[in-house]
């Protein structure tokens, strides 16, 4: 081997059918170890290649489990409209989850810290639908390069009886074979987009069309400034402060999620060519557009996923 | 695929914090753009005690940094994973070992899906045996690329001297371990020299950059010069696609070779043949969404029918009809990497899961342990964590696995404990022993069911497990002689007589325990057969022991009984004067006291022992014969 020697080049689309076909493999190994497996659709980017990865993984035949959403009562509105109207297009069995007695006791991301709002809204509603409805093995949209404690997840993430993510407790994973198995108790979260980044993402959907949010295009939108960062403003819960008037700017949205708590970014990729030629540019890692994950302690990611966060 | 590169190389890093391996890693990241601006500037800010780097200069060790448990609670969660984007386009995913010397655990799990590893070696303390140890490990997990980064050399001020002995050593110790391929490169994480630019510093070497070795590394079997045959077509069949049309096919990843349209191919588990008529996948830009493809490559994952009905099962391996076959065997030979905390146990039934298939198993015999650094191969009973060793394999019932050496994921296999769910062992199988296809069952025309008519009743197994001096025998014997009245054909199998005779050679550890347990079920197994009603009376304290016993069994045909007597009652009784022997700690071993009793979940029955006899031989009796009793 010597330096001289020119160097070929690698096609993108050949890295993303090696990412598809693992993908695939997870779900086919999870829709037939599983008793009772369920897809955790939360409506974003990645969720949408996850649906997509699942049509493709059981065609002809329909996707073999129920589809979970886990609703806070804060998404945007685009956003419920656009998961309905993909049930029905794909005639998903979807299952709602929603922590009722939060909602009711008036939690909202304006009266309760991004933490303690996260927990009871995603995570308590998570486990509790997962319980409810019995379900032994969920999947999930996580990347690997989305946080740095990510880089140690399992793509077959063993959760202990009340859905604690123990370290200790983490099975080696060898080839392409994985343990299933269950203890009384345990579950399991599958993660088959493991090895996948942001721009991955972006250069599949384009490729094979996946249908996703408008709200990931640039559009004048209304949105006020918050510690520089800007937040649309998408229905009339939104406490306005003193003075505040909501501006029309032209923003998209990098991640959705409720949408008190998604930053804004400036943009005017209004086309998918001109989105993947933007999230190429990017440097930046998605997460710094959210206002949820905390530096340390219980706030990080890591602190979150104890608790049985993804 | 020829005339283009391999998309995604399976990189596997080994080495430990001394050796600078964190730095290398971070900097091949960072230098290839691999790495989020914010967590760029994490590495810059933040600083570790001790750090001599100033604060604003990139800290590489950082960008590969453990989580928060691992810090706090000074484990190491064995591997992590991470990508990188070569310039070429070619996608790296990394999967970065930990590398403390006892865990060799983590480096077999890391090597496991390993195109190439990189083996570190400080150049100014020399090969050590932990660079033996990554060595060994790599080779016997499969990975054919070794690329030796001999570190440190600014330290060594750039000696060639230095830099060929190392190489010398390691190229002694690959050769014997019949290493494909070393790559050898002098480096310097910490300066970058020879890592993505090359070295202005050691103008005597020529090979190339690490970077430059990763973009052009390609698959052995893939170059020009290969020597290799094409690897034989093998599709382990996950799911099985049911939809409209009477459509029916297989899901699965090739895993290895590949498969075209009209090929001939065979079930492994039937043998049967069949020809590939339709491979089928998803495409949104197709009329109906179903698209057709011509072939499928190793990776691949596709659906496949085929131009008749064969039997196949999830689990099953269609695979092609030129090359080495795939048939299914019970015995295997396999290197095996022990990972489970608790030691292996002869006898006892693990499940062994092999891609989509599983199946209960049992270690049969270990030939061997092997030491990782000096590579002797020393006599052992057992495998402890972090052992590797040879070992011979049972399964209950034939699967189909390939060699290790010929197909990674038909010839890897784990071992899972039954009652736990962990991972256990990691197992390469060696060859299948054929002695199973020697020994072909002869099928005799008096069976069970003719027995059956003769007895006038039904053959049943009853296992009797409880302490020791709980009452077993006492309750087996008076339920022996009623049922022997009533004209039932008995037989009892006690622990303590079994172990006068076929069981004379085992002690009382955990893995005799299985043992002891395996023979006493394959016997009742042979009387079962002969028509009887067999009573069990064994301590038989483990739970995945006793499940290993129901296994051998039809449903309904065992009957698991708890005899369940209070410690204190069974210690002042103490029949036997075991409990005594206990005390004074002459008997270490005793069920209850020294080891531990794991009562029945869902046993058939659950008698009291110190009730009424008379009531516990009623309600077995009734257990037994049903309600006609």
């Amino acid at each position: 081997m010597t330096t001289a020697q020119p160097v070929a080049s690698v096609p993108y689309d050949a890295v993303l059918d090696e990412l598809e076909a693992e993908a695939i493999h997870i779900y086919r190994e999870t829709a037939a170890a599983f008793k009772k497996p369920v897809l955790l659709y939360s409506i974003g980017k990645d969720s949408s290649v996850l649906l997509h990865l699942a049509v493709k993984a059981f065609a002809p035949a329909p996707i073999p489990f129920p589809v979970m959403h886990i609703d806070t009562g804060w998404k945007f509105r685009e956003m419920i409209e656009f998961r309905d109207r993909r049930a029905a297009e794909l005639g998903l069995d979807l299952r709602i989850a929603q922590n009722k007695e939060a909602i009711a006791e008036g939690v909202t991301p304006f009266t309760h810290g991004t933490h303690e709002y996260t927990r009871l809204m995603k995570t308590v509603a998570l486990r509790e639908g997962i319980d409810r409805y019995g379900f032994d093995a969920a999947v999930g949209g996580a990347r690997r390069d989305e946080e740095r404690s990510r880089a140690k997840e399992r793509i077959f993430s063993l959760r202990e009886p009340g859905h604690q993510w123990d370290p200790r407790k983490q099975r080696p994973e060898f080839w392409r074979t994985a343990n299933t198995q269950l203890a009384p108790g345990q579950t399991m979260r599958v993660f088959p987009l493991s090895n996948w980044t942001e721009l991955d993402i972006w250069k599949y959907i384009q490729r094979e069309d996946i249908p996703i949010p408008d709200l990931y295009f640039a559009k004048p939108r209304p949105v006020v400034e918050r510690d520089g960062v800007l937040i649309m403003v998408d229905d009339e819960r939104f406490p306005l402060r003193e003075g505040e008037e909501p501006q029309l700017r032209t923003v998209r949205f990098r991640t959705l999620g409720c949408y008190p708590l998604s930053g804004a970014v400036e943009s005017s990729a209004d086309t998918m060519e001109q989105l993947v030629a933007e999230m190429a540019g990017s440097k930046y890692s998605e997460r710094s557009g959210r206002l949820i994950d905390g530096e340390s302690g219980a706030e990080s990611m890591e602190g979150k996923k104890k608790e049985g966060y993804f | 695929m020829a005339g283009m590169l391999t998309p995604v190389l399976h990189l596997v890093t080994c080495g430990s914090v001394d050796d600078g391996k964190s730095t290398l890693i971070g900097r091949l990241l960072a230098e290839t753009n691999s790495v989020p601006i914010d967590t760029l500037e994490y590495a810059r800010r933040t600083r570790r005690g001790g750090s001599t780097i100033p604060v604003g200069e990139i800290d590489y060790s950082l960008l590969t940094d453990g989580l928060e448990a691992e810090r706090e609670q000074g484990i190491t969660i064995d591997v992590a994973y991470r990508h990188m984007n070569l310039p070429n386009g070619r996608r790296v995913l990394v999967a970065d070992s930990p590398g403390h010397e006892q865990y060799t655990r983590n480096m077999a799990v890391a090597a496991s899906n390993g195109d190439v590893s990189v083996l570190m070696v400080d150049a100014a303390r020399g090969v050590r045996p932990q660079t033996h140890r990554h060595l060994t490990i790599s080779a016997l997990m499969g990975v054919k690329t070794i690329i030796v980064a001999v570190n440190k050399m600014d330290l060594v001020g750039f000696e060639h001297a230095t830099y060929e002995e190392i190489v010398g050593i390691v190229r002694t110790t690959a050769a014997r371990l019949d290493v494909p391929e070393v790559i050898t490169i002098p480096v310097s994480a910490v300066t970058g020299d020879n890592i993505t630019i090359r070295s202005g510093n050691m103008p005597w070497y020529q090979g190339p950059t690490l970077l430059e070795a990763l973009e052009q590394w390609e698959p052995l079997e893939l170059r020009p010069d290969a020597q290799t045959t094409e690897a034989p077509f093998r599709f382990p069949v996950q799911f099985i696609v049911r939809a409209e049309g009477n459509f029916r096919g297989y899901a699965g990843t090739v895993v290895s070779g590949s498969v075209a349209k009209g090929d001939k191919v065979t079930i492994a588990n039937s043998g049967r043949s069949a020809v590939v008529e339709r491979i089928v996948t998803y495409d949104l830009h197709v009329d109906g969404h179903v698209a057709e493809l011509e072939r499928a490559e190793t990776g691949e994952a596709v659906t496949i029918t085929l131009d008749h009905e064969v039997d196949v099962t999830r689990g099953d391996v269609i695979a092609g009809d030129d090359g080495p076959k795939v048939e299914p065997a019970d015995r295997f030979a396999a290197d095996m990497v022990w990972i489970g905390e608790e030691p292996l146990a002869h006898g006892r039934s693990y499940l062994l899961v092999c891609g989509p298939s599983s199946v209960p198993a049992t270690v049969t015999n270990v030939r061997h342990r092997l030491d990782v650094v000096a590579g002797h191969e020393h006599a052992a009973r057992v495998l402890e964590m972090n052992d590797i060793g040879r070992v011979e394999v049972a399964t209950d019932k034939p699967i189909p696995m390939d060699p290790y050496g010929l197909v990674r994921d038909t010839g890897g296999f784990l071992l899972v404990d039954r009652v736990t769910a962990d991972t256990v062992a990691a197992g390469m199988v060696r060859y299948a022993m054929r002695r199973s296809a020697n020994v072909v069952r002869h099928d005799y025309a008096v069976d069970v069911e003719s027995r059956r008519l003769l007895m006038g009743h039904d053959a049943k197994v009853v296992w009797l497990t409880g302490l020791s001096g709980a009452g077993k025998s006492t309750i087996a014997d008076a339920a022996v002689r009623r049922l022997h009245a009533l004209g039932v054909h008995t037989f009892v199998l006690d622990g303590d007589n079994v172990r006068h005779g076929l069981n004379k050679d085992l002690g009382f550890t955990p893995e005799d325990r299985a043992e002891n347990v395996r023979r006493v079920a394959e016997v009742s197994k042979l009387m079962v057969d002969a028509g009887l009603v067999v009573f069990v009376a064994l301590v038989s304290p483990f739970i995945g022991d006793r499940r290993a016993a129901r296994d051998l069994f039809e449903p309904g045909q065992f009957l698991e009984v708890y005899v369940d007597t209070p410690l204190d009652v069974v210690t002042e009784r103490d029949t036997k004067g075991l409990y005594a022997k206990a005390a004074e700690g002459t008997l270490p071993n005793l069920t209850g006291v020294g080891q531990e009793y794991e009562p029945p979940l869902t046993p058939e029955l659950v008698l009291h022992g110190v009730g009424d006899v008379d009531a516990s031989v009623e309600a077995l009796v009734k257990a037994i014969l049903g309600e006609s009793a």
